[in-house]
């Protein structure tokens, strides 16, 4: 995947605000009032100062991303056979006894290789999804639908384990903890491209055929 | 307020004769009655074949002020009002489309901007609400909303389209009417602090690459959004159309970010976290990605690029004379500005300028319009939009050819509306 552009912040302004600087300088000092976002650079201090501190204690609950590396994967473990159980009882009702889907999202299935479907792709968690760990971030941010957050770490192990198996990327007697998440490879993470547009070229003809 | 002593005022007595009226105007047009918008037309036509009469509303006061406290749309404007495709499996997680043929102008009334929702609309207490801004920054901070609109703000008019608008129409033309085929699509006046206020409030770090945005609704939606954006235009906004956001439309904040797929400016917002990659998030791999004929999928196709429509004539309307007709519409760019605008009314042979209407903004919606007279035979409405980059909106064919038929986001082709004899109109491939 391309990388956008090196982000530099406004480095136009930082431009502007040197070549001004022995002008502003001392009238910012006379008046008392440096232009906030100046202030910043030299000092270190906050611009504008608003705003508490947001320490690892106070977000922790907002706290939930896990990034494609598991990044942010909690201590707790969980297996397909628990996973099944809470399948059955907290998703089935949504996506199907055995994750078909209907009338939510199907989450097995549409083993033919996407490219040779004629009709619109059946796109699922074994033969679409790039990330196994995406997986738990979802199910632990958004799931069930009827209750998101609501699950333990371990339950959300469970059920990651469980649909990782529907599709056959672990086998019935796996254990899926931080590690084990992290280090697994989806069969479809190379399936993405970057974009590719602008991808047509019309012509503004005034009289086209 | 002294009412005044005219005996035909008592309800019973006033509204007689008004029935009487309105029993001879529908005779006098006996068999016409295709559609709401038709016959709305026709309720005002038989007036000319009349003297005419002073209205019950011109012989007694009206209503008096704060009738609606919150002004209202008037009630012969019922019809005026988003509608969704059909029946969504979850009513939360559904669309609703803005009834583009309907408006005038570039402001979609607030009332009118289209919704996607993932997880519902989530009724969120300003007081208690919290923007967090967090991960590589020296000054990680929590904002309460007080301190957010302390910030130096600016109001901006862009346009927000969905990544799946008109994405029906890339195999057969589906939409009814073009509030269907294209109304996941509304313009406003966005007021709010930009980012690069935020990021160099809590001093983003030199590393820095991508930021996932995250909301308060019940599926934390949740995507990466590229640093350069961050400081090039984008928005963290509370307001639009002058008042604060609409619970649908993020109440009481959203992330906006000017011509990118609508999905990304992120309703509800509560927490921005910078990191050096993108966090691979479920919308941003499994679902807001363009799969091609290789079975392949693009990512991070951000870009809404030109499009446009024409928005009248369209189908439900119906021209009911020969003559003139104002052809006019909807152009836009994620890329800038729209530059000139191209009007065909025989399918894409032969190819007009559009007059385009003041303000022309960068990627905002642009008004376009072309004076018509249409001598009552067949004939094939198109529009084409061509921005400052340069860039001219596509054919159907042209988007297949370069993309197969199953990436369903991102469809931007010429659209074509079919006029028969009778003034009727239906949505064609052309």
């Amino acid at each position: 995947m391309s990388m956008p552009e090196a982000p530099r912040p406004n480095p136009r302004r930082g431009a502007v605000i040197r070549a001004l600087l022995p002008c502003l300088l001392p009238l910012s000092l006379w008046l008392g009032a440096v232009p906030a976002a100046q202030a910043q650079t030299s000092q270190g201090a906050a611009p504008y100062g608003f705003g508490r501190a947001a320490t690892p204690a106070a977000i922790a609950a907002w706290d939930i991303d896990i990034d494609a590396q598991g990044h942010g994967l909690p201590r707790g473990q969980g297996s397909v056979t628990e996973g099944a159980r809470l399948y059955a009882e907290k998703c089935a009702a949504c996506h199907g006894d055995r994750g078909q889907g209907k009338p939510a999202d199907a989450l097995v299935g549409g083993n033919v290789p996407l490219g040779e479907q004629k009709s619109t792709p059946l796109k699922t968690v074994g033969n679409f999804w790039p990330y196994a760990t995406t997986l738990f971030d979802f199910i632990r941010r958004a799931m069930p639908y009827n209750a998101p957050q609501s699950l333990q770490p371990d339950e959300v192990y469970a059920l990651t384990a469980w649909v990782l198996h529907a599709n056959g990327v672990l086998p019935a007697d796996a254990v899926l903890d931080a590690a084990r998440l992290s280090a697994l490879k989806m069969p479809n993470q190379a399936g993405f491209v970057s974009d590719a547009r602008p991808d047509v070229s019309n012509w503004a003809c005034r009289t086209c055929r | 307020m002294a009412a005044p002593h005219d005996p035909n005022l008592a309800t019973g007595a006033a509204s007689a004769p008004r029935r009487a009226f309105f029993r001879r105007a529908t005779a006098a047009l006996g068999a016409v009655a295709a559609t709401p918008i038709l016959a709305q037309a026709q309720s005002a036509a038989p007036a000319e074949a009349a003297p005419l009469a002073v209205p019950d509303w011109s012989r007694q006061p009206g209503e008096p002020v704060l009738w609606h406290p919150y002004g209202q749309p008037s009630e012969h404007e019922r019809h005026v009002v988003r509608r969704s495709r059909g029946n969504a499996p979850f009513p939360g997680a559904a669309s609703s489309m803005t009834p583009l043929a309907d408006l005038f102008g570039i402001i979609t009334p607030t009332g009118l901007v289209f919704e996607r929702h993932h997880a519902g609309i989530p009724q969120i207490d300003p007081d208690q609400h919290r923007l967090v801004i967090h991960g590589l920054a020296k000054r990680p901070r929590v904002f309460t909303m007080d301190d957010l609109v302390r910030f130096p703000s600016v109001s901006r008019i862009h346009f927000l389209e969905c990544s799946g608008n008109t994405g029906t129409e890339w195999r057969t033309p589906t939409s009814a009417n073009v509030q269907l085929s294209h109304g996941l699509l509304s313009c406003c006046e966005w007021t709010g602090v930009p980012l690069s206020v935020l990021l160099d409030e809590v001093g983003i770090a030199p590393e820095a690459r991508w930021i996932l945005a995250e909301g308060a609704d019940g599926a934390a939606m949740s995507r990466s959004i590229p640093v350069h954006k961050a400081f090039e235009d984008a928005l963290v906004v509370y307001a639009q159309n002058g008042e604060r956001l609409r619970p649908e439309s993020g109440y009481p904040l959203r992330l906006f970010l000017p011509g990118f797929e609508g999905n990304m400016s992120i309703k509800w917002l509560r927490r921005l976290k910078i990191g050096t990659e993108p966090f691979q998030t479920r919308e941003e791999t499994s679902k807001y990605t363009d799969s091609l004929p290789d079975g392949t999928a693009r990512q991070f196709t951000f870009l809404m690029e030109a499009k446009s429509v024409i928005t009248r004539p369209s189908p439900g309307q119906v021209l009911r004379q020969r003559g003139f007709h104002e052809i006019s519409g909807l152009a836009w760019s994620g890329l800038g500005r729209v530059k000139r605008v191209e009007v065909s009314v025989d399918g894409g042979r032969q190819w007009r300028e559009a007059q385009l209407q003041e303000p022309v903004l960068n990627r905002a919606l642009t008004r376009f319009s072309l004076g018509w007279h249409w001598d009552g035979s067949p004939a094939v409405l198109q529009s084409r939009v061509i921005d400052e980059t340069g860039y001219v909106q596509p054919t159907r064919e042209q988007l297949i050819a370069a993309r197969g038929l199953n990436s369903l986001y991102h469809y931007n082709a010429i659209q074509s509306w079919q006029l028969s004899a009778d003034g009727s109109l239906k949505n064609v491939h052309a």
